[in-house]
C-alpha cells in the first residue's frame, strides 16, 4: 500500500473493545473539579468564590492573552478553589463544584457576524480537543484568509481510542456543521474530513448525510499510526511538509480535530460552552470498556467506577492513548477539555526489557515519520553530546513512539529523547 | 493500587532480537543443506563445532565478566553459523573452534557486545584464520579430492570448468555455505520478506560487482564472465548475509546504498589485484570501518525541507 506520509507503524488497534455498546451514557457526577487551565497558554483566574452558586455553562474562570475561559459543567455550590492534580500539568488551581443536579443553565448569545463567531469560539472555551488544547479562536484567527485547505482530523490513529469515532457515529452533522462555520471564517478552497479506513460505521454515517454538505470532501485514508499527527495528516492529504518550527498555516493548511468542530457547532448554533466531551474508557484492565459523554471536571476515579472498575493487576492508567498518553499516579485527576481517553493497561503489556540493547538494525530510522535517526539520537543522549543532538535535529521529534514501539532491543527511546531535548533547552537557556 | 508512571509509549510491538536471529538462521539453512549434501557430514560437524564454540565463548565471557548472559539473544549462534559458512569442509577442527572463540571474544564482546562491534565477527575471524593458517582455509575438495574452485580458474584468468547452472545450484567446490547461489538467494528473499534486511545493500553490492565485471571483463565473453563472477566465491554469501549485518552496516538508506557499492567495488578490485583469489572478506571488513562515517555523511533529508507547499 502506498504510504501517504513517511514511516509509521501498525500497532494492534483494539478499537472494537470500546465500540461494542452503541449508546453514549451521559455522566454527571456528584462533584466536579474544574482546573483553571485546560489549554496551552496563560492560566485563568477564578471569577467565582467559595460559597457561590454557579449555573451550568457559567463562566467561572478567564484571563488575558493566550487564554480561553473555563465554565461550570454542572449547577451547584462552589466548595473550594485550590490546587488539584491535573492529568498533564501537575497540581494546578481548580474550582470544585458540588452538583445540585438541577442542571440550571445559562447559554451564550447566538453570534452572527464573523467577529461575533470568533468571539463566541473564545468565550465558549474552545481548544484543540484532539489533545493539543491550543486555543481555538487564536488558531482560527491566525489562519483566516491564509489557508487553501481546511482539514477536519478524525484519524484517531492511537490504538484503543474511539471517542472521535463515537462522535461521528452519533452526531456526524454536528461535525459537518462546525466545518461549515469555520470554512465561512477561513475561506479555504478545499474542506476535507479525514478519516482512517478502520471506522466503517462512522464513514457510512458521514456518507449518509454528506450530500447536504457539497463543499466538504470525505477522504478515507489507509490506517497507519501516526497519521493523526498534524504534520503527517497535512502530508497525507496535500503532500506538503510543514518545515521545522513552522505552523500548518505556512503551507496553507489548518487542521482541527472533529471534536473541536462539534464544540464549535454547539457554541455557535446553540450557545453551549465546552462543558462536556466524549471520553473513551478502555483497555484490558477495565471491566466494561466503552465511550461516555462526560461533564468536564469528572474525576478519572468516578469514570473508572462507572466502567466497572479496574482489574487487580492494573499497571497503568493513562490519560490519552497508549502511544503518546500520560501515565497517571493519582486517579482523582479530572477529565479536561483535551481528555479523549482513559486507558487502563495490565502488567506486562509494555514489554520493556531489563537490558535494552541496540542492534543497529535501523528499523527506528525506517518508521520515523519525522525522518530522524533514533539510534544515533539515543547514543548521543546517553553520551551527553549536545552538538550531535543538534546536528541530528532531536527537536524535530514529536515523541510519537513509533521507534520505541518497533525497536527489537526495547530501547527506552522516547524517554531518552525527552531527556535530550531538555538538556538542549537548558544549555540554550544559559 | 500502585500505578506505574513511566514514559510513553505504553505498548510495544512484538519484535524481539532472538526472533531476528532465528530468521537469519532459518535463511541460512538451505545453503547449509546444499553444503552438507555436496561435502558430506563433516560440513555439518564443522558447523556445529563453530556454533558450539561461539555459544560457549559467549557464555563463558558473561560468566567471567559477571555481565548479563547474552546467549539467549541468539547472536552467538548466528556468528558461529556464519563463520562456518565461509570455511572449507577440510578445515581442521581446532582452527574452527579457535576462530569462533576469537570472533565472539575479540571482535564482539570486548567492543561492548551486540551492536557495538565495528567489524563483522565472522569475517574478522576468517581473515585472522587465513593469516595464521592459510593452508587450512584455502584447500577445497569435491568428493574427497582436492580441487581448484571456480575462483582459482578465474585468477588465470579463464572461465571455470563448471557450467553456470552447476554454479547456480551449488554443484562446485567452495566453502560450506557459499557454493549454492540459489539457496543463498532464497534465504535473502526470506529475510527481505520478513523485513529483517532491506534489499538495498545486497542489490547495490551485487549490482556493482555485475557492472564492474561486465565492463572490465577479463575474457572475450563479458556476460559469462560477469555471471561467473557473481556466482563464484563468497559474493552471494557476503552480499546477502555478511554486508547486511546490522552492527557493521549503515543505518541510513543512502548510506546502505553507498556501503553496498563500496563493498562491490572493493571485492572486484581485490579479486583483480589482490594476493588471494577472493576479495569479499577484506572488502566487507574495510567497508565496516567506514560505517559510522558513511552514516554521518549520508543524512536523511529533514522533514519539511524542500517540500513546502507555499513559498515563504
Amino acid at each position: 500500500m502506498k504510504h501517504l506520509f513517511f514511516g509509521g507503524i501498525h500497532p494492534k488497534y483494539n478499537k472494537e473493545m470500546s465500540t461494542k455498546t452503541v449508546t453514549l451514557p451521559v455522566i454527571t457526577p456528584k462533584q466536579v473539579v474544574i482546573p483553571l487551565q485546560q489549554h496551552i497558554g496563560i492560566p485563568c483566574t477564578p471569577l467565582v468564590k467559595v460559597g457561590d452558586r454557579v449555573l451550568r455553562g457559567q463562566k467561572i474562570g478567564d484571563g488575558e492573552g493566550l487564554c480561553v475561559p473555563v465554565h461550570a459543567s454542572v449547577s451547584g455550590l462552589v466548595t473550594a478553589i485550590e490546587p488539584r492534580p491535573h492529568p498533564t500539568l501537575g497540581s494546578i488551581p481548580a474550582v470544585v463544584i458540588e452538583n445540585d443536579f438541577q442542571d440550571e443553565s445559562v447559554l451564550m448569545p447566538i453570534p452572527e457576524t464573523p467577529e461575533e463567531i470568533l468571539h463566541t469560539i473564545r468565550e465558549a472555551g474552545i481548544v484543540g480537543m484532539g489533545g493539543a488544547a491550543f486555543p481555538g479562536d487564536v488558531k482560527a484567527l491566525s489562519a483566516m484568509g491564509k489557508v487553501d485547505t481546511l482539514i477536519a482530523n478524525a484519524c484517531e490513529c492511537e490504538p484503543y481510542i474511539t471517542a472521535d469515532d463515537a462522535l461521528l457515529r452519533t452526531a456526524p452533522e454536528l461535525v459537518l456543521k462546525g466545518m461549515q462555520i469555520l470554512a465561512d471564517l477561513l475561506q479555504p478552497e478545499k474542506i476535507v474530513l479525514a478519516v482512517e479506513d478502520n471506522k466503517d460505521l462512522a464513514i457510512a454515517k458521514i456518507r449518509s448525510v454528506l450530500e447536504y454538505y457539497p463543499e466538504i470532501t470525505l477522504q478515507v485514508l489507509p490506517t497507519r499510526y501516526p497519521q493523526g499527527a498534524e504534520k503527517q495528516l497535512i502530508q497525507a492529504i496535500t503532500g506538503r511538509e510543514v518545515s521545522p518550527g513552522e505552523l500548518p498555516v505556512s503551507v496553507g493548511c489548518a487542521v482541527f480535530n472533529v471534536s473541536t468542530f462539534a464544540a464549535i457547532s454547539r457554541a455557535v448554533l446553540r450557545g453551549f460552552p465546552v462543558i462536556q466531551r466524549i471520553v473513551t474508557v478502555s483497555g484490558e484492565a477495565i471491566a466494561q470498556p466503552q465511550n461516555f459523554a462526560v461533564r468536564i471536571g469528572t474525576s478519572f476515579h468516578d469514570l473508572i467506577e462507572i466502567a466497572g472498575g479496574l482489574h487487580e493487576k492494573t499497571e497503568r492508567v493513562i490519560c490519552g492513548g497508549p502511544m503518546m498518553g500520560v501515565a497517571q499516579s493519582d486517579l482523582s485527576v479530572s477529565v479536561v477539555k483535551a481528555t479523549n481517553s482513559i486507558l487502563c493497561l495490565l502488567k506486562d503489556q509494555n514489554g520493556a526489557a531489563e537490558n535494552p540493547v541496540c542492534l543497529r538494525c535501523g528499523k527506528c530510522v525506517s518508521v520515523c515519520p519525522m525522518r530522524l535517526q533514533p539510534l544515533y539520537m539515543y547514543r548521543f543522549v546517553n553520551a551527553g553530546r549536545l552538538d550531535e543532538l543538534e546536528r541530528l535535529h532531536i527537536t524535530d521529534c514529536m515523541e510519537c513512539g513509533s521507534c520505541a514501539f518497533t525497536c527489537p532491543g526495547k530501547l527506552p527511546l522516547v524517554e531518552r529523547f525527552r531527556k535530550g531535548k531538555k538538556m538542549l533547552k537548558e544549555a540554550k537557556a544559559k | 493500587m500502585k500505578l506505574t508512571v513511566a514514559s510513553s509509549p505504553h505498548i510495544r510491538g512484538n519484535f524481539r532480537t532472538n526472533r531476528i536471529m532465528l530468521d537469519v538462521v532459518l535463511a541460512l539453512l538451505p545453503a547449509l543443506g546444499v553444503g552438507i549434501w555436496q561435502m558430506g557430514l563433516r560440513a555439518l560437524y564443522v558447523t556445529l563445532l563453530s556454533i558450539g564454540s561461539a555459544v560457549v565463548a559467549e557464555w563463558l565471557y558473561s560468566l567471567l565478566t559477571r555481565t548479563r548472559n547474552t546467549v539467549v539473544d541468539g547472536s552467538a549462534v548466528v556468528t558461529g553459523l556464519l563463520l562456518a559458512m565461509t570455511l572449507p569442509v577440510t578445515v581442521p577442527y581446532w582452527l574452527v573452534a579457535a576462530g569462533s572463540v576469537f570472533a565472539i571474544i575479540f571482535v564482539k564482546a570486548l567492543w561492548g557486545g551486540l551492536g557495538q562491534n565495528i567489524f563483522n565477527p565472522a569475517l574478522a575471524a576468517r581473515a585472522l584464520m587465513l593469516l595464521i593458517f592459510p593452508v587450512g582455509i584455502v584447500r577445497y575438495t569435491v568428493d574427497g579430492v582436492t580441487a581448484a574452485t571456480p575462483l582459482h580458474h578465474m585468477v588465470m584468468p579463464a572461465l571455470p570448468e563448471e557450467s553456470l547452472l552447476d554454479m547456480f545450484l551449488g554443484n562446485c567446490p567452495g566453502s560450506i555455505g557459499e557454493i549454492s547461489a540459489v539457496a543463498l538467494l532464497l534465504g535473502g528473499i526470506y529475510l527481505i520478506c520478513r523485513k529483517v534486511i532491506s534489499p538495498r545493500i545486497p542489490v547495490a553490492y551485487l549490482g556493482t560487482v555485475a557492472v564492474l565485471t561486465l565492463v572490465f571483463s577479463k575474457t572475450d565473453s563479458p556476460v559469462s564472465w560477469m555471471l561467473y563472477s557473481l556466482l563464484s566465491g563468497g559474493v552471494m554469501l557476503g552480499a546477502i548475509f555478511m554486508a547486511t549485518d546490522y552492527a557493521t552496516s549503515p543505518a541510513t538508506p543512502v548510506g546502505q546504498w553507498v556501503f553496498g557499492v563500496g563493498c562491490g567495488a572493493l571485492t572486484v578490485i581485490f579479486r583483480y589485484f589482490g594476493l588471494f583469489p577472493e576479495g569479499v572478506t577484506y572488502a566487507i571488513l574495510l567497508m565496516n570501518a567506514l560505517v559510522w562515517t558513511i552514516d554521518r555523511y549520508t543524512p536523511i533529508r529533514r522533514f519539511g525541507k524542500n517540500k513546502g507547499g507555499v513559498e515563504k
